[in-house]
């Protein structure tokens, strides 16, 4: 008896992973959408000095500050990555690439996220050289020099990993590459909120990561169409 | 009934248990330099004896000697090494660990293995590479070309040292190579240690070798790990070529290079213009 029931759960699961394989569109999709925001005190950020980039410093009217902890209005909080975690069964990279500039002696966007395998693109749109230095573990670690008019840095990243990237001529210059296996992400923008968009039904991870707050998860179940709200509240710490 | 399964439990249990530790360290890895075959069980023997107290049991640079030590012992467990002949990102040859650790590295506490026989440094480099899954997932890279020298030329100096004020190397080794640049104080490695650039005007050797090939290699791979970049999809093979021949001239050393160099200088010194943030090189 037990063994039948066994045979039946693994035919159901080859039928249902080969027709998910065959990578129909979902019938039906969908969303989970919220806003992130902090409680506490977030860290002041600090201004940064470029006096000795004359070219960068120029670009910029008033002085930029670091940005490990963006927020805006109604303590929301920026440049928060929320992904699903757990659930999704992966899909492909796509093909367009994802467009990483250093402009302004700024990695913009300062949080980039990408699939395994999707096309990554580092400009340098300044009047000076950099050098990029992903500090890749899982993946490789690489530096390479980029000076003026340089043409773009093509690359991918095979494995999921989040990795801090900087600029050694430049020590102020610190951003992201997050590699993720899924395609259901999305990233906060000053307002806090996000829309995590095309979910067929079913059970998800929620995880929201912030480069000094760290993650936090929410199990969301998608039922139909609906579109779910989910908030993130993180703890500011001053340090 | 309930016996026999926990028997069975027992079994894979075991088998479980020997497959993990299999998958440890150790077995699997070889090297080869050359006609010889490293073997890493003989190199855990050579490792425990001469490597442990600095680069730790695990591998991970973080042995009993490691506190007093700076720079660090390499972590072996990242599988990312300064002295390569293969592209910025990918894993050495063989034979550059091989060198690496026959050379030792220049101001810092590896010194050279030679008292160690060929075999024993073989051996050593294959057990070095149980440390990282990378060494099983991934392969060595291609090493770069590099083309025969050209003649130092007073040209090719110039051009070089144009190159020197263009590719910003005075931003971090200072206009003079003195190791002084305004990052200079802001640089660190992969652990977040600093790490000063190189002062040219120290001598002879550098971390990764003392030739022009090897002065060459070192900025067209970059020192992985470190702050310094590669330049390979920067500089032409000739370019390279006369940065190396400048470079040379700001070493103290009765070279070819700088030879030339002083000769010029005598009759020229008002025609350059200073490197860094305000000169164009030349």
């Amino acid at each position: 008896m037990r063994r039948q029931y066994v045979w039946i759960v693994a035919a159901v699961g080859l039928v249902g992973s080969a027709l998910g394989a065959r990578g129909a569109p979902p019938a039906m999709a969908g969303a989970i959408s919220g806003k992130v925001t902090y409680t506490g005190t977030p860290p002041k950020m600090k201004p940064i000095d470029m006096a000795k980039e004359p070219s960068c410093a120029k670009q910029h009217a008033t002085p930029v500050t670091t940005e490990n902890v963006v927020t805006g209005p109604g303590n929301a909080l920026g440049y928060v990555v929320v992904y699903i975690s757990a659930g999704d069964p992966g899909s492909s990279a796509p093909s367009e690439g994802v467009r990483y500039d250093q402009k302004g002696c700024q990695y913009i966007p300062h949080v980039a996220v990408m699939q395994v395998s999707q096309p990554l693109e580092i400009y340098n749109d300044d009047q000076t050289s950099h050098n990029i230095h992903p500090l890749a573990k899982v993946n490789p670690e690489w530096n390479k020099s980029q000076p003026i008019g340089a043409p773009p840095i093509h690359t991918t990243w095979e494995k999921p990993e989040f990795i801090p990237v900087k600029c050694n001529v430049h020590p102020w210059m610190h951003g992201w590459f997050l590699v993720l296996t899924t395609s259901h992400y999305a990233v906060t923008g000053e307002d806090g909120g996000f829309s995590v968009k095309g979910l067929p039904p079913g059970k998800y991870t929620l995880t929201a990561w912030q480069e000094q707050f760290g993650t936090q998860t929410q199990d969301v179940t998608i039922s139909g169409t609906e579109t779910k709200t989910v908030d993130f509240v993180f703890k500011a710490r001053a340090y | 009934m309930r016996p026999k399964t926990s028997v069975g439990a027992w079994v894979s249990a075991v088998v479980v248990l020997v497959a993990t530790a299999g998958a440890r360290p150790c077995v699997g890895q070889e090297s080869r330099i050359g006609n010889l075959i490293g073997h890493a069980p003989a190199g855990k023997k050579v490792y425990r004896r001469y490597c442990i107290l600095c680069h730790g049991p695990d591998g991970d640079g973080t042995g009993e000697n490691a506190m007093w030590i700076d720079p660090k012992p390499r972590d072996f467990t990242l599988a990312v090494f300064k002295c390569r002949s293969t592209p910025s990102g990918t894993l050495p040859t063989d034979e550059d660990l091989f060198e690496a650790m026959s050379r030792g590295f220049v101001t810092t506490n590896m010194p050279a293995w030679l008292p160690l026989s060929h075999q024993n440094r073989a051996d050593a480099v294959a057990y070095i590479k149980t440390f990282s899954p990378k060494w099983s997932t991934l392969k060595p890279g291609t090493p770069i070309a590099i083309p025969p020298e050209p003649a130092a030329t007073i040209e090719s100096i110039l051009r070089g040292r144009g190159l020197f004020q263009k590719m910003e190397c005075w931003k971090c080794h200072g206009p003079a190579g003195h190791g002084d640049g305004q990052s200079a104080k802001t640089l660190t490695d992969n652990k977040e240690n600093p790490i000063p650039p190189y002062n040219f005007s120290t001598g002879s050797r550098f971390k990764c070798g003392v030739t022009n090939r090897d002065l060459y290699r070192i900025f067209m791979t970059g020192l992985d790990g470190t702050p310094m970049p590669s330049f390979a999809d920067d500089l032409k093979p000739g370019e390279a070529w006369d940065l190396v021949h400048f470079l040379r001239t700001l070493q103290p050393l009765e070279t070819p290079e700088a030879a030339i160099w002083k000769a010029w200088l005598a009759s020229h010194a008002k025609d350059l213009k200073p490197i860094g943030p305000a000169g164009s090189g030349q």
